[in-house]
């Protein structure tokens, strides 16, 4: 049996206007919905194929505020089996290395996972290194930016997509794997799957039950600073281009007067 | 701005937001295309059906979903505000399967209901004929017994999903006693005998199939009569009781989806060097359309609470019938204003929103039929 763990995180819904706090610089999670991020949708999916080929048990991992629980939920609704939320106010504001830490230090309230799923990368923080550095803190191999994945046995292989091309690699269990976009259509969760949600086992944990230093944790803790914060100017009317048999080359001139070409 | 809902546990709450997911996902996309290419959205309504959406207001011991009307609304809501074509056939399926529901035995909901709620298979419900619209109670479509059959001939008319649906909630006439002569039939579409006619010509909902269906010697076993023969009209009447909050949630997600339209335009539109939703006239516009929406809305949710609570909700249920569909009808028009000429092209959705609305003011009782109905409880008083 195939013990997986598949790290899900809460992030602003991108359908909806997301904003930082102006005091802190930190997500103002008040200001957008809060879904599940589709990327984590996908690596649940991931999972749900492994133990559907064979035998195995699907866990998801969530760092999160309370709210949290609903990303939790869609999750267990689509199929997983149980879930392990940690929700702490002393979190607030952590960064990469710490949610790490934290994700590491739950992971051994999971007894014996064999594989870690997690996206490539979220759609907020956009960081794209917490895989990786699971992987380091944890002392196992990490495949990430995987766009295909076949588990036989204990023998792990994944084909790797990045902006160089694609490597295979091929590793033993236990591992982490990050998904890309590219890995599966993510399904939707049936009615029947939401009511079965809600009869399966959340372990709520906080910071003391992990056995990491609250010290490295939270904004005062983080390693670096955002010293400022800017919202993106809102977009320019665009500029229209009549095609009067001449559209190519009003595009190319508009290009050419941008620097762009 | 998606409407902003009380439901009654997180169960519902996760059932809407999925109804909202797929119709934001996988119905809005392709909407206009299937409306301009008149095409019956088969596929989409199969999704629906893994999602375990084409069951959800019925028992569980038999394949539904067990949620209260309140629930079942407010997602078939959101669905319509998508696409009203998969709204519309998601409520009329809902629909065609209350009659075996409610008033089949239990032998007879054992054999065929999971399957009608599975979500594999469609219904459609046929009670109209073209000399029979509003005075249901004429329907001449004759079941004659013969045996362990029924032989059907006639002509239903109006059926919505007519040649595409897998099974047809029919009712015939077994005797010349007027209303009384009137019997529910579990059609099977592979029935012998039973055929649709080209679709209507219509001036909207072009991606639901309206048909007629025509009965040529159709043998239909006797074990698919549903509660005895003569019972007829009024599971009809019940069905539609039931079904009509359907439609009015459908009226108030396309009205909801006229009025995010018109917002969205109004505040990107500029005239006279400002967006137009600055000025008192178009504001003022706008704040009506949201009122109508959700008085519709509420309207529709209080008959759904009291029909989940066993007490009687059928005035109610005409009047938000009747409310709604107004509402939308008045709402889609006000939109297509608001976008001016550009809301008069196919560019934008508008103009179809506003064909769309007119359609629910007719069918499953016209809105002359609820006042009709609302009238009577006032008589009755
Ligand atoms: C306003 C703001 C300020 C920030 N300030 C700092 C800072 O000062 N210093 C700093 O180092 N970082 C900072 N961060 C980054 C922040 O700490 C990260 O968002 C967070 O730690 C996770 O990184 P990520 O979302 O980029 O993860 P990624 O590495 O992009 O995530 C990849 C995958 O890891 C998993 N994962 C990530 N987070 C979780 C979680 N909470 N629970 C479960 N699984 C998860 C998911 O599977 C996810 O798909 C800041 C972020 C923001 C938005
Ligand atoms: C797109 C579409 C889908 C449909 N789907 C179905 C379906 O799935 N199944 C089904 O069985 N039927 C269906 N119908 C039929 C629909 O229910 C009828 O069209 C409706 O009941 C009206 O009947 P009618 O068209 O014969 O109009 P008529 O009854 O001829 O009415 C014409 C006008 O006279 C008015 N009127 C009639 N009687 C009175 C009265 N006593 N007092 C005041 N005014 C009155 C009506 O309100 C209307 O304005 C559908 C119709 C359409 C257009």
């Amino acid at each position: 049996m195939t013990n997986i763990v598949v790290l899900v995180k809460q992030v602003p819904d991108t359908y909806s206007e997301r904003k930082l706090n102006e005091s802190d610089h930190t997500l103002d999670r008040e200001s957008a919905d809060a879904v599940i991020d589709e990327i984590n949708e996908r690596a649940v999916e991931e999972a749900l194929k492994i133990k559907e080929a064979g035998e195995g048990e699907v866990t998801v991992l969530c760092v999160g505020p309370d709210r949290a629980t609903d990303a939790i939920r869609k999750a267990l609704s689509m199929g997983a089996d149980k879930a392990v939320h940690v929700s702490d106010e002393a979190l607030q504001g952590s960064d990469m290395v710490a949610t790490a830490k934290v994700i590491a230090g739950a992971l051994g309230k999971v007894d014996g996972y064999d594989l870690v799923i997690a996206g490539n990368e979220a759609s907020d923080g956009r960081g794209g290194a917490i895989p990786a550095m699971l992987a380091e803190i944890l002392g196992v191999p990490q495949l990430t930016h995987a766009r295909e994945l076949s588990l036989e046995g204990t023998t792990l292989k994944v084909d790797r997509e990045t902006e160089d091309g694609v490597t295979h690699l091929e590793a033993n269990l236990p591992a982490v794997v990050s998904v890309t976009e590219k890995i599966n259509e993510p399904r939707y969760p049936s009615f029947k799957g939401i009511m079965a949600a809600k009869k399966k086992p959340v372990e709520t944990l906080t910071v003391a039950d992990l056995g990491v230093d609250a010290g490295e944790l939270g904004l005062s803790g983080a390693a670096a600073t955002v010293l400022e914060a800017a919202p993106k100017p809102p977009r320019a009317a665009g500029e229209r281009v009549e095609d009067d048999g001449d559209g190519g080359t009003k595009v190319v001139e508009y290009l050419a007067g941008q620097k762009l070409i | 701005m998606p409407a902003e809902r009380l439901l009654p546990d997180a169960e519902s709450a996760d059932l809407v937001a999925l109804a909202r997911e797929i119709a934001r996902d996988e119905l809005a996309p392709v909407a206009a295309e299937y409306e301009e290419a008149e095409r019956f959205p088969r596929e989409q309504f199969r999704l629906l059906g893994k999602s375990g959406l084409l069951g959800l207001p019925y028992s569980e011991h038999w394949g539904g979903g067990d949620v209260p009307y309140e629930t079942y609304l407010q997602a078939l809501e959101e669905i319509a505000s998508a696409w009203m074509s998969v709204g519309v056939g998601l409520s009329v399926h809902t629909m065609s399967c209350f009659s075996l529901a409610h008033y089949g035995t239990d032998e007879q909901r054992d054999e065929w209901l999971p399957a009608m709620l599975g979500g594999e298979l469609l219904g459609a419900y046929a009670l109209s004929e073209t000399h029979a619209g509003s005075d249901a109670a004429a329907l001449s479509t004759r079941a004659r017994r013969d045996g362990e059959d029924y032989v059907v001939n006639g002509t239903k008319a109006w059926i919505t999903a007519g040649g595409q649906a897998d099974f047809y909630t029919t009712m015939v006439r077994t005797s010349d006693d007027g209303a009384k002569g009137i019997s529910c039939l579990l059609v099977d579409a592979s029935t012998p005998g039973l055929e649709a006619a080209a679709p209507e010509r219509k001036m909207g909902l072009t991606g639901s199939t309206t048909a007629q269906m025509i009965f040529s010697d159709a043998r239909v076993p006797t074990t698919r009569l549903i509660g005895g023969e003569g019972a007829g009209l009024k599971i009809a009447l019940d069905s539609l009781a039931s079904g009509r909050l359907g439609i009015a949630a459908c009226s108030v997600g396309l009205a909801q989806a006229a009025l995010d339209e018109a917002v969205e335009y109004s505040k990107a539109r500029q005239q006279f060097g400002k967006p137009i939703i600055e000025n008192q006239g178009l504001e003022f516009l706008l704040a009506d359309m949201a009122a109508a929406v959700e008085t519709s809305r509420a309207m529709y949710l209080d008959a759904a609470r009291r029909r989940d609570r066993g007490m009687p909700f059928q005035r109610q249920a005409s009047v938000a019938k009747l409310v709604a569909t107004d509402s939308a009808m008045k709402v889609t028009t006000d939109a297509v204003q608001v976008l001016g000429g550009a809301g008069y092209t196919r560019d934008f959705p508008v103009e179809r929103y506003m064909r769309e609305a007119k359609v629910p003011q007719i069918f499953e009782g016209t809105n002359q039929i609820q006042r009709m109905v609302i009238a009577r409880h006032l008589k009755e008083a």
